[in-house]
């Protein structure tokens, strides 16, 4: 009982702090505090939301497309290297840091150069949410390969296990949840970064949608996109959690003893 | 008969010789507990006898066979129970058998009637969290005995991380498995009582690097050690040993 309530608590607090959010915005835009053209109240932002609502689904359906395709293959992209990097010390070392200044690159600068070698369609917008996503997925994997209990690895040994059972068996379930946090953090990107390519060339997407309306100053079109990709990529995250729950449900069962969620 | 054997092990890593000229042997049926201080390579030496390490000099026998440096002859419990926590715990159990190839199915067909007789039953689909401190020992030795196809296993302080209370309570738990399941094995330890209360024999390790220089056997069967440590005889062998320890420190 206490434990419901508590799960209640923990749901309804988000909730208020958003309502209270959409309140004050609410008041500032009606008491004309902002001017209209810089900061449109809620219910113009709605009305323009519902208006335009096919023409932006059209567009979501374009932005969210690059964005699964591209995560996806950033994942398996991401999964080949780092089993790679743990299986070679060397390739780590050689390619660890290179990976790292490869983020140091702003998203925004190579997003030209990407439309310029592949052109207008999907491709340079999939090639981007790709590099934005591999490396927090990467990165985590190897992480959950070393952090293995070593002891963990000997007992496998003391039994004759080969390489491949060891990481079937210890390395792989390990990494688990790395591999979610990390997937989790890129499924954010990935919306974010084809938006982003499709800002800099393109026909349709919610990126090409916005800057069409940025450019007409039709300011509460442009705050319905931003919220709706909020909410796209909020969608990604949940399905990302789903197939956490599904893929570890020994963690949720001792999350579920500990009374987390 | 005798089981598992060394003649004349020795091991060094980065030139320091941690263990020298150990020959141990062990018949079945048999436990035999490797007592001493904290860094006299009790655990190199069990790493050896599992086939984790492989010694510079001596060999390892089972029975008969040379086993030095091949993995997978004998079982091999560790300080911590070591179940994996995504496993239920018949899949943990019954992984030694997965390993060897066994399907998945008929491995845990193999494992289940084990549950029982290990105080465990009711427990094959649980995940080890929802098992207590002392289920999940008893669950790491029912994987222990499982994986042993040689019926030697080896143990390294399996019950140092539980309570006292618990720590009893597995201990005659343990004498009355190993009685009805006939498991041979080397027990790694450091708390002199423990050795005392479950072994045949105590090799005591001391010295840098370590050499077994004394052996003594406990005379008083193992069926007859039901509150053991409250009698006279145990206390006389808990001064013999500490006295040795004691001197060897010293040295």
């Amino acid at each position: 009982m206490k434990r419901r309530s508590e799960s209640i608590r923990r749901k309804l607090l988000p909730a208020g702090a958003f309502c209270l959010i959409i309140l004050i915005w609410w008041a500032l835009s009606a008491g004309s505090l902002i001017p209209e053209y810089m900061l449109p109240s809620p219910v113009d932002v709605g009305k323009a939301f519902i208006g335009d609502f096919p023409n932006l689904m059209n567009h979501a359906r374009i932005s969210v497309t690059e964005a699964v395709y591209g995560l996806l293959i950033g994942t398996l992209l991401a999964f080949a290297l780092a089993c790679a990097m743990d299986r070679f010390v060397h390739l780590e070392e050689a390619v660890f840091p290179l990976l790292v200044v490869s983020q140091t690159i702003p998203t925004i600068a190579i997003a030209p150069l990407l439309v310029l070698w592949m052109g207008f369609g999907m491709e340079p917008k999939i090639t981007l949410v790709v590099l934005t996503t591999f490396f927090p997925i990467a990165v985590g994997l190897l992480d959950g390969f070393k952090s293995v209990d070593p002891d963990a690895v000997a007992l496998l040994r003391s039994m004759n296990a080969t390489r491949g059972q060891i990481f079937r068996h210890v390395k792989l379930p390990a990494a688990l949840p790395f591999f979610f946090s990390g997937l989790r953090i890129s499924a954010s990107y990935a919306v974010v970064g084809a938006v982003i390519s499709e800002w800099l060339g393109g026909f349709e997407g919610l990126g090409v949608y916005m800057t069409r309306v940025r450019k007409a100053y039709a300011f509460d079109k442009m705050f319905a996109v931003i919220i709706l990709v909020a909410v796209v990529s909020l969608l990604l995250m949940k399905c990302v959690s789903i197939l956490r729950d599904l893929s570890m449900p020994w963690a949720r069962r001792r999350g579920q003893q500990s009374g987390n969620p | 008969m005798e089981l598992l054997t060394t003649r004349h092990v020795s091991k060094s890593y980065n030139g320091r010789m941690i263990i020298r000229d150990i020959s141990l042997r062990l018949e079945e049926g048999e436990l035999v507990s490797l007592l001493g201080l904290s860094g006299s390579g009790k655990t190199t030496l069990l790493n050896i006898l599992a086939g984790l390490v492989r010694p510079e000099e001596g060999q390892v026998f089972l029975c008969g066979q040379d086993i030095t440096g091949a993995p997978g002859h004998v079982s091999y419990m560790l300080q911590k129970d070591l179940l994996l926590e995504h496993k239920r715990v018949i899949d943990n159990v019954a992984l030694p058998l997965v390993i060897r190839g066994m399907r998945k199915e008929e491995a845990r067909k193999k494992a289940d009637p084990l549950f029982a007789p290990f105080g465990l039953d009711g427990t094959q689909m649980y995940y080890p969290s929802q098992l207590s401190g002392g289920m999940r020992q008893r669950a790491a030795l029912l994987r222990t005995y499982l994986g042993s196809s040689s019926g030697v296993a080896l143990l390294d302080e399996p019950f140092s991380a539980l309570d006292m209370i618990t720590k009893g309570q597995m201990h005659e738990w343990y004498l009355q498995v190993m009685a009805r399941i006939g498991l041979s094995t080397v027990l790694i330890t450091h708390d002199v009582d423990e050795a005392i209360l479950l072994s045949d024999r105590i090799c005591l390790l001391t010295g840098t690097p370590g050499e077994i220089h004394d052996e003594i056997r406990i005379e008083t069967p193992r069926d007859q050690r039901k509150e053991f440590d409250l009698k006279p005889e145990f206390l006389a062998y808990k001064q013999q040993i500490m006295g040795i320890l004691r001197r060897q420190m010293t040295a």
